[in-house]
């Protein structure tokens, strides 16, 4: 029982993650139709960010309170994983809008390989080790024998990726942003009409997608307390194969999605196979898609001849 | 064409303003550059992780983005327009599909030549590379690119899992070898036949969905048989991975020093150039088997069938096309195709691993199908010949250490080009570089579909 929900815990803080990182697929999808296949590096390029601001901020500069350190980290880190994405958005999607269906997920398949081999080029090829900390764990349990353990890092995922999607909501469902961008979703010709800045909110929704999937990134930063630059492909598609399940398009479903891939990987590692997890994830997205395209809660998709 | 005009920045008057966007963009740049480029993460001798600042590179990055917007907003609208040239060749006429038939046989001509032009002009040391290197290296992803054109290029169905399929080929060719110990050219028809039934047994289930939902979806299937291939030890060795692959015999020869070898029967003198030069041949053979192939099978009901669903799939099937047998079809005979080429891998490197069958190597032949144009067998080669050979020649630019320093490894940055290259090509192609494609059936006059009339979305 104790094992169970361990392994609960830790699916759940996962499943943060990765639900994170699925809004940004989901929203990318959502209004341009597109799979932004970069934004698994993006993610990447956000945990060296993250890692190379606490360096900074701890090492060099000397600041005492880690509390103040993290929170500058994030909002820096999201800062600038959020300018990669804009630029990104610029210089290698724009200019396809309208071409044909494949050529900008032609585009950010060789956007992804440029982000991960400039990573590599710059900072090297080894895996890169953060300084551990948050690593106190609090014990639930009567205290004889197993008990369930909670880092103080998992519980600070959870709560700033529970923080940060209330945020969010917020900004999509009651701010004018949002009501542009929920516009353009539904029908960007007649949002364009009706005086919405289209290029303007499809940069905005990349922006948005990359400055969670930079939170994210210093989350996993903590967690894993190792960066290494192929960590974009694998998480990537973890995140987008929670996109798929919670149903493409719907906000809710991302992170439905990613706590559920997050739950599912934690548990099969711990009962079955850890060698297969990422098996279990990539089948999880294939078996999606085969009998449920749209998703736990997404809309059906419609084929208009 | 009007796009293209209207992409082009207007012309700017005064210099001030250029020189304050340029800023603008440099200042962009820095924001990008600073942590990625300034700071690296790097061990000291205590194995703690320290920053080594390298502001140099930052200044360089920067000053290389003011340049290249000052550049582009002075120089580049007052280049003399192109389209007017690009709308008289929107008509096409037999001038042009002569020169591209005439190009082919000449690119022909000078692959039969190779391995005797590379041993005239770099001598017996320099031509095993020189063929080996670029021309089997080529060659194989020639062979790779009109496989996969098949999927993607005939029938519109985009495959990002493809090399599961040259992973079955090379690991059935390792496995028959060492479990039956057959020779490669037993190995050969069969791992082609094994990669088809896979083609099969994966293609059933998903070709039902559509565009990006089956990139991923074979995205995900060429995942998980690398992965099992790295964890089914007893069958597979994992990440080790299965050596002693016997090389293919000419006719029963082996190419080796012994008696019985191809040099001794010949009476030449031994050199591993002889097996060089033949599994150029080889695969020259193969490569050239699957082009004909393909455009035999592009005159028959199936291959137009595939034609009719990448340009509408709803029509098809009101026409009465079965397009679950047409996709699987081209889903299996571009799989076979590429089980060939993955057994004729195994038995050139004579050992096989995971790590060659990485998502990278199903990116790289989709980007070669895509930039080349899709169906277009011609613009496949030329764009196969442009990304490996422009990748493999960094690995000769050894005076390029003389300019950056000792350290300077230009393969590390094989890779990151490649990725460049593919966004670059896209946005400056978006069609490929042979974007017209000449329809199989003509009614009455010959006319060829140019990207212009295509419809958004049907290609």
């Amino acid at each position: 029982m104790e094992y169970f929900v361990q392994q609960l815990i830790n699916g759940v803080t996962l499943g943060s993650i990765y639900g994170l990182i699925a809004i940004g697929y989901t929203m990318v999808f959502g209004i341009i139709g597109m799979v932004n296949f970069a934004h698994g590096d993006v993610f990447m390029v956000s945990t060296f960010i993250a890692l190379i601001f606490l360096m900074v901020l701890t090492q060099v500069l000397g600041l005492g309170s880690l509390a103040i350190a993290l929170f500058i980290v994030l909002v820096l880190a999201m800062l600038l994983t959020s300018l990669w994405a804009w630029v990104i958005e610029r210089l290698a999607y724009r200019p396809l809008r309208g071409s044909f269906r494949l050529a900008p997920l032609i585009s950010a398949i060789g956007m992804s390989i440029f982000l991960s081999n400039l990573v590599q080029v710059t900072q090297g090829p080894r895996y890169k080790p953060a300084p551990s900390i948050l690593s106190d764990v609090i014990t639930l349990g009567d205290g004889t024998g197993y008990g369930v353990t909670i880092s103080h890092k998992q519980l600070l995922i959870v709560a700033v990726t529970a923080v940060l999607l209330a945020g969010f909501w917020y900004l999509v469902q009651k701010t004018a942003i949002g009501r542009a961008q929920r516009a353009c979703e539904q029908d960007r010709r007649m949002a364009a009409l009706l005086g919405v800045d289209v290029d303007r909110t499809i940069a905005l929704t990349f922006v948005l997608g990359a400055a969670l999937a930079a939170v994210a990134g210093l989350m996993f930063m903590i967690y894993y307390g190792v960066v290494h630059f192929n960590d974009g492909f694998v998480p990537g598609v973890k995140a987008f194969t929670a996109a798929v399940l919670g149903g493409i398009g719907s906000l809710p479903g991302a992170v439905l999605g990613g706590l559920l891939i997050g739950l599912i990987e934690t548990f099969w590692s711990a009962y079955f196979s850890i060698d297969y997890k990422d098996v279990a994830t990539f089948s999880i997205l294939a078996i999606t898609l085969i009998f449920l395209p749209s998703g736990l809660l997404g809309k059906p998709e419609v084929e208009k001849v | 064409m009007a796009a293209a005009a209207a992409a082009r920045p207007p012309v700017q008057r005064s210099l001030a303003a250029a020189i304050r966007d340029a800023a603008g963009t440099a200042l962009l740049a820095l924001g990008l550059a600073v942590p990625i480029l300034a700071l690296r993460i790097d061990q000291n001798i205590n194995n703690e992780p320290v920053l080594r600042p390298r502001w140099d590179y930052v200044a360089i990055a920067v000053g290389l983005a003011f340049a290249a917007r000052l550049a582009y907003l002075l120089i580049w609208p007052r280049l003399p327009s192109r389209a007017p040239a690009r709308m008289q060749s929107a008509s096409p006429s037999d001038a042009r599909a002569h020169f591209a038939r005439a190009f082919a046989a000449g690119g022909l001509i000078l692959l039969v030549l190779y391995p005797l032009l590379a041993l005239a002009l770099s001598g017996r040391a320099g031509a095993i590379k020189w063929i080996d290197n670029f021309g089997i290296q080529i060659l194989i992803y020639v062979m790779l690119g009109w496989g996969l054109n098949i999927v993607v290029g005939l029938a519109g169905l985009l495959d990002l899992g493809y090399v599961a399929f040259y992973a079955v080929g090379a690991y059935s060719t390792a496995l028959l070898v060492h479990n039956f110990g057959f020779g490669f050219w037993i190995c050969l028809p069969l791992a082609g036949i094994f990669a088809a039934l896979w083609g099969i047994l994966l293609g059933f289930p998903v070709l039902r969905l559509r565009g990006d939902y089956l990139a991923i979806v074979t995205l995900a299937f060429g995942e998980i048989i690398r992965l099992v291939l790295i964890n089914w030890v007893p069958v597979t060795n994992g990440y080790a991975g299965i050596s002693g692959i016997p090389r293919p015999t000419f006719f029963g020869l082996p190419f080796n020093a012994s008696e019985q070898g191809f040099a001794a029967f010949f009476g030449l003198e031994f050199t591993p150039l002889h097996r060089t030069i033949f599994l150029f041949y080889v695969i020259l053979a193969l490569a050239l088997l699957t082009n004909w192939v393909t455009l035999r099978l592009r005159c028959l009901p199936v291959g137009r069938a595939w034609e009719a669903l990448r340009e509408d799939e709803i029509a098809c099937r009101s026409l009465g096309i079965n397009t679950t047998n047409t996709k699987l079809t081209a889903f299996a005979i571009g799989a076979g195709f590429g089980g060939f080429a993955g057994s004729f891998f195994a038995a050139r490197q004579g050992f096989i691993s995971p790590e060659s069958f990485t998502f990278m190597e199903s990116a790289m032949v989709v980007a070669i199908v895509v930039l080349g144009g899709m169906g277009s067998q011609l613009g496949v080669a030329i764009a196969a010949v442009a990304m490996i050979g422009g990748t493999e020649i960094l690995r000769e630019l050894d005076w390029l250490k003389h300019v950056f320093g000792a350290d300077f490894e230009p393969t590390q940055y094989r890779m990151l080009l490649f990725g460049l290259a593919m966004v670059v090509l896209m946005i400056w192609r978006p069609r490929g570089l042979i974007a017209t494609r000449q329809p199989s059936i003509f009614l009455r006059e010959r006319r060829a579909v140019r990207a212009g009339l295509v419809k958004e979305g049907h290609g």
